[in-house]
């Protein structure tokens, strides 16, 4: 569980983020949504500590996050597959799951054989550069480097990007399946709302940096106002 | 061909080949820290060398060559380990040009400091190994056993540096910080500590270049012993291009060879030009170095 408490964030004069509060339960896909600089990728980003903030906790269970260092919050088990997806192009398919497992006391051979069991293209050029995976597989490698430590929270910065609908549809459903199957907790961000508010539980709905909605995702995705106003939802 | 002219291409093959291995060692440590830290690091020859001097103060000679080596690479680590937390630190990010003026500036000062503590008088280190010339059917080849040891210890601190950096975890963790630095921290590598880590190991091999430089009963340690060494071996890097170790290696070998063969059959005051030439003449061919393979560098 993730709990985020009265969170300001800014650069310089700018306030990224301003008093944002909410609570991302266990087990559940927590969906944070928001149009372009809403402040997403600067919430994710400060979870896990590459962004300190001005002021707020953030707290994983009982322990608090803030001012502790990014590799310190990851080896609590805080998955973060960034914006852009960061995998690393001169590395080898298998070179980037080894270091995706470096730290978890997972056994190498086991985790690799698992995540190309769900991602069964990655085994097939798993001695390829990752510079030279399409865009799709580029976001299956990052999502099972992300996996292989069996993180218990999995940050995820729209994973959807850049993929066709048919391919974003499979990664929910992935994501979905993880989170059913294990005690995973998920914070999704993403612009495409729609198909982020078919999996995600609850819903929070960020508008230049304030909490707007925060709420059961069927409440968050039959509410018509937000829907026009905040997700670009309109039928 | 001509008996005479086989001898003395073999006795320039072999002669090239020792010093190639020197440049070699410092072309791969000048890589290491550039793929490392993105630092191009001007006092790779005046750290190391001042390191052996400290090694040399903490442990006499009087103990004998091998503990005055583990000494001198000690405090290799040291201040390889220190430099990187206490200066480089605050070089990173910031345009090149700042960490080239700031490591030429700790170059002098090493030297200088050297000089004014241990005076700039040779102090010999000698090797266990003789210096003298084998002798094939009467004539001196260029191979003693003080030269196959200072080959041999090369080829071994390069093939391990190389087998360090692409198969162990650790070195997949070097070379992840290298080139994304901020995903390897939400993957849960310690970045700093990594990056101290690879000063340490290029000051490391550049104690042990410097120790067999010195251990040369013709050279001795001075503060600018590894001056000249260093220009050869920085060439060597730019040629092999600063991103391959294996490229660093191979082309300060040739250059070594290279060199030897102008001094032999040209004049010896033509080698730095010569050696100059091949650098620019290869910068001009494949400005990222001859060796480098071209992929795409980040995603
Ligand atoms: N490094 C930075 N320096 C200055 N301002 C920044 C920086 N990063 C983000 N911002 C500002 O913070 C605000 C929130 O940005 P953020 O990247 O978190 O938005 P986002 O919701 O992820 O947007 P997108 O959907 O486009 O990815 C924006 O106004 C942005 O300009
Ligand atoms: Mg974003």
């Amino acid at each position: 569980m993730i709990t985020i408490d009265d969170l300001t964030v800014s650069f310089g004069a700018v306030q990224a983020l301003r008093s944002v509060s909410f609570v991302a339960e266990t087990a559940k896909i927590t969906a944070v949504l928001g149009a372009n600089g809403a402040g997403k990728t600067t919430l994710l980003r400060t979870i896990s500590g590459l962004k300190e903030p001005r002021s707020g906790t953030i707290r994983m269970d009982e322990r608090n996050l803030v001012h502790r260092r990014t590799e310190d919050i990851a080896r609590l088990g805080i998955g973060h597959v960034p914006e852009g997806r960061g995998v690393i192009g001169e590395f080898t398919v298998e070179e980037n799951l080894r270091l995706g497992a470096m730290m978890a006391k997972v056994n190498l051979q086991q985790g690799l054989s698992e995540q190309y069991e769900q991602f069964p293209v990655l085994g097939e050029r798993r001695r390829q550069h990752a510079a030279k995976l399409s865009g799709g597989e580029r976001q299956m490698l990052a999502m099972a480097r992300a996996l292989i430590a069996k993180p218990s929270v999995l940050l995820l910065d729209e994973p959807s990007l850049g993929l066709a609908p048919l391919v974003t549809a499979q990664l929910m459903h992935t994501i979905q399946s993880l989170c059913d199957t294990s005690d995973l907790t998920v914070i999704l961000v993403e612009q495409n709302a729609s198909s982020a508010l078919r999996i995600a539980h609850h819903a929070v709905v960020l508008h230049v940096g304030k909490v707007v909605a925060n709420d059961a995702a069927s409440v968050v995705a039959a509410d018509e106002n937000l829907r026009q106003y905040y997700l670009g939802l309109v039928e | 061909m001509d008996p005479f002219l086989t001898s003395r291409i073999v006795t320039d093959v072999l002669g090239g080949l020792t010093n190639g291995v020197i440049y070699g060692m410092v072309a791969l440590s000048l890589v290491l820290i550039w793929r490392s830290t993105g630092v191009l690091n001007f006092a790779q020859g005046a750290m190391p060398m001042f390191a052996t001097y400290v090694g040399f103060a903490l442990l006499s000679y009087h103990f004998g060559y091998w503990p005055c080596v583990v000494a001198c690479i000690i405090a290799g680590l040291l201040i390889g380990g220190l430099t990187e937390r206490l200066l480089v630190r605050r070089l990173y990010g910031k345009p090149e040009i700042n960490p080239i003026v700031v490591m030429v500036g700790f170059l002098i000062v090493l030297e200088a400091v050297a000089a004014a503590i241990w005076s700039s008088f040779p102090r010999s280190l000698p090797s266990p190994f003789s210096s003298i010339d084998w002798q094939l059917a009467g004539k001196p080849i260029a191979l003693s056993p003080f030269t196959v040891y200072e080959i041999a210890t090369g080829l071994l601190v390069m093939t391990a540096v190389a087998v360090l950096f692409r198969f162990t975890k650790l070195g997949l963790q070097l070379r992840a910080s290298a080139v994304a630095p901020e995903v390897s921290r939400l993957l849960g590598v310690r970045v700093g500590r990594l990056l101290t880590l690879g000063w340490m190991l290029s000051t490391v091999v550049g104690v042990i270049t410097t120790v067999l430089v010195s251990s040369n009963f013709f050279t001795g340690l001075t503060p600018q012993v590894m001056d000249g060494i260093f220009a050869f071996g920085f060439i060597a890097a730019a040629i092999g291009g600063l991103e391959s170790p294996v490229g660093a290696i191979i082309a300060g070998i040739l250059l070594g060879i290279a060199n030897q063969f102008v001094t032999d059959f040209v004049n010896q005051n033509a080698v730095i030009i010569i050696a100059l030439a091949l650098l620019i003449v290869s910068l001009m061919i494949r400005p990222s170095g001859v060796f480098t393979k071209r992929t795409e560098r980040r995603v």
